[in-house]
């Protein structure tokens, strides 16, 4: 194993050895080496409660491992876990935007907390804008948009301060078919410019999307590679009786 | 090294990630946006000013009385005149026996009686002490304080009024109630709203706002920028302390033009010393948010930390008359240091010198609630 030190010239955008986390006596995630290429990206799989949540809070240096190494992005989160905030962005199953704010504040607001002032943040959230197509409702009210509309705005929220590596929790739930398409779509055209992705998801299209698969249950990890060989390493024909076995599992072990 | 030396020695590296202007700015935005909070904030005060002010009058005054008198004479008359110009007594009726005033006590009808037996005008004729009574219903004490004292006072005065004519009284002690010499409650009672309402609104909305941030996910979304924590909850409560000046400012002006009530005091000690107590009731609100889960259980939860407020810390019920119990209790609640503060500016007008203490105490309370609420803080949002 390499020793995963922070480094700028670091191939992997997610690098992880033994992590290890306990809540007390309940061990969430235990020892987790994952690994993810820059510009790659990696679907997370999971029942509820297999450590998925664990495992993405750990990553942005929000909750200390109990052991093991992370570097994510070129940081050292065990060792600084406030300095990995500015290179990732997050996008969370109930896109954490203010509904009684407009599009346009929701923007300036969480574009400001990464440090983003003046002429440098109206140009990065015209380009922002542009490219998500946020033109036409700038002014509106963030409560009064569709959840694909609404999906669009969290997702400029989360990249208009060029981060090194995404991380979505369920991006695309409560979302309609038409605009979560166009959602992944946005997605891939991210990864060519070298952002690499962690998603997690219950869609099991989505899964087949990713470029490759971590299947994680009751805090280990179970297989981690492309959507194909994790069909044949369980031996089913689809994503979805991956996820079923893993339900399954989990209900039998709980 | 100890915990506070490390904490301190980090201190330099956080001051300059103390950035709380965008927080600020979007509560700044939000607030002006939701209008009905805003009107409820400043229109609470001015609600809660005139049913508490006009409500809590302790001092009671124009009780119906019934008067039976048996002696029928000049000097009769002249005691029950005196005793109802006091007004703290209505003639409500002249009765004919005592059964009459029993009656009309029972019944509720009348709350106080003079009784002048027959042979009062032939006694003060005689040069013996001359005996008549006033009767109070003080099934409630609060309300029958005003006519024990003005009954008092009447025959006191009626008494010398007689002796004058012979000759002076031994000795004279004159009381002078300083400060509030009419006794109103309004005056007691207005300065104390001013705290109790910033009490109830601060903690209130504080412990609301977290737990609609956590409720919403934006509090999640918050806490993966870079913006420290402290900087969330800086920009995050600061704009409350415009809130909780305008109430104050609400509740001056209004109880100076319906209620009279004297600003004797610096209004800028006033302002300058409600910050410290502001800021306690954020921490207080800030350490609510993190026990509760929901906005209803915040608001049961900023209830039940009200009722020792309103009854401990002096605002209705004087603490000197208090068990040491009480008294103990009241003497952790910031609340009970305020309204000491409040009345000393605007009823007693104290030198400044005399504020101090009670200042450095809230400025204390300030300190620990805000870092207590901030330790909880950082470890529940994990």
């Amino acid at each position: 194993m390499t020793d995963p030190r922070p480094s700028t010239r670091d191939p992997y955008a997610i690098h992880t050895r033994a992590l290890r986390k306990e809540f007390g006596p309940v061990v969430a995630v235990q020892g987790l080496d994952l690994t993810v290429p820059r510009g790659e990206v990696l679907g997370l799989l999971g029942a509820n409660g297999s450590g998925k949540t664990t495992t993405i809070r750990m990553l942005c240096g929000l909750l200390a491992p109990t052991s093991g190494e992370a570097v994510v992005a070129g940081v050292d989160v065990v060792r600084t876990p406030d300095a990995v905030r500015q290179k990732i962005g997050y996008m969370s199953q109930k896109f954490g935007l203010y509904d009684d704010l407009t599009i346009a504040e929701n923007l300036r607001f969480y574009s400001a907390l990464y440090g983003l002032r003046g002429a440098a943040q109206r140009a990065r959230l015209d380009e922002v804008i542009a490219e998500l197509g946020l033109g036409g409702r700038l002014h509106q009210l963030t409560g009064q948009l569709s959840g694909g509309w609404r999906q669009r705005v969290a997702l400029g929220c989360a990249i208009a301060h060029h981060p090194e590596l995404l991380l979505l929790d369920e991006p695309t739930a409560g979302v309609d078919p038409a605009a979560r398409k166009l959602f992944w779509e946005r997605i891939y055209a991210l990864t060519a410019r070298g952002i690499s992705v962690l998603v997690t998801t219950h869609y099991m299209d989505e899964a087949d999307r990713c470029q490759r698969l971590a299947v994680i249950s009751r805090g280990v990890l179970l297989a981690l590679d492309t959507p194909a060989a994790v069909k044949a390493q369980f031996g089913v024909t689809n994503l979805e009786d991956v996820f079923i076995e893993l339900q399954q599992q989990s209900g039998e072990l709980a | 090294m100890t915990p506070l030396l490390t904490r301190l020695t980090r201190l330099p590296r956080l001051i300059p990630s103390w950035n709380i202007w965008p927080m600020l700015l979007k509560e700044l935005t939000q607030l002006r946006r939701d209008r009905l909070t805003f009107a409820m904030m400043t229109g609470i005060p001015a609600i809660q000013l005139l049913l508490f002010g006009f409500a809590i009058q302790t001092e009671v005054r124009h009780l119906p009385t019934v008067v039976l008198d048996e002696s029928a004479t000049e000097e009769s008359r002249a005691l029950v005149t005196r005793v109802l110009n006091t007004g703290n007594f209505d003639l409500l009726a002249h009765v004919a026996d005592r059964g009459a005033v029993r009656e009309a006590l029972e019944s509720g009808a009348a709350r106080a009686a003079v009784v002048i037996p027959p042979e009062y005008a032939r006694d003060l004729k005689r040069g013996r002490t001359a005996q008549a009574q006033v009767i109070v219903d003080a099934a409630d004490p609060m309300a029958s304080a005003a006519a024990l004292s003005g009954a008092a006072q009447a025959a006191q005065v009626e008494a010398q009024a007689r002796l004058g004519l012979r000759r002076a009284l031994p000795l004279e002690v004159r009381v002078r109630p300083w400060y509030n010499p009419d006794g109103r409650s309004s005056t007691y009672i207005v300065p104390g709203i001013i705290g109790v309402l910033l009490s109830m609104t601060l903690v209130l909305i504080t412990a609301m706002a977290i737990v609609r941030e956590r409720e919403k996910g934006t509090l999640e979304q918050l806490v993966v920028t870079p913006i420290s924590r402290t900087s969330i909850m800086l920009g995050k409560l600061a704009p409350f302390l415009l809130i909780g000046y305008i109430q104050v400012t609400v509740v001056l002006v209004l109880g100076r033009l319906v209620f009279d009530v004297p600003i004797r005091g610096s209004l800028w000690s006033l302002y300058l010393l409600s910050l410290p107590f502001m800021a306690a009731s954020l921490g207080v609100g800030l350490f609510l948010s993190t026990l509760v889960r929901t906005q209803a259980q915040a608001v049961q939860l900023g209830f039940f930390y009200m009722m020792p407020n309103i009854l401990l810390s002096g605002f209705m019920f004087p603490r000197i008359a208090m068990p040491w119990a009480a008294q103990a209790l009241g003497a952790i609640l910031p609340l009970t240091y305020y309204l000491d503060l409040l009345r000393n500016i605007l009823v007693k007008g104290v030198a400044p010198h005399h504020l101090v203490k009670d200042g450095l105490i809230l400025t204390g309370f300030a300190a620990l609630f805000i870092a207590l609420a901030v330790r909880r803080f950082h470890k529940t949002v994990d």
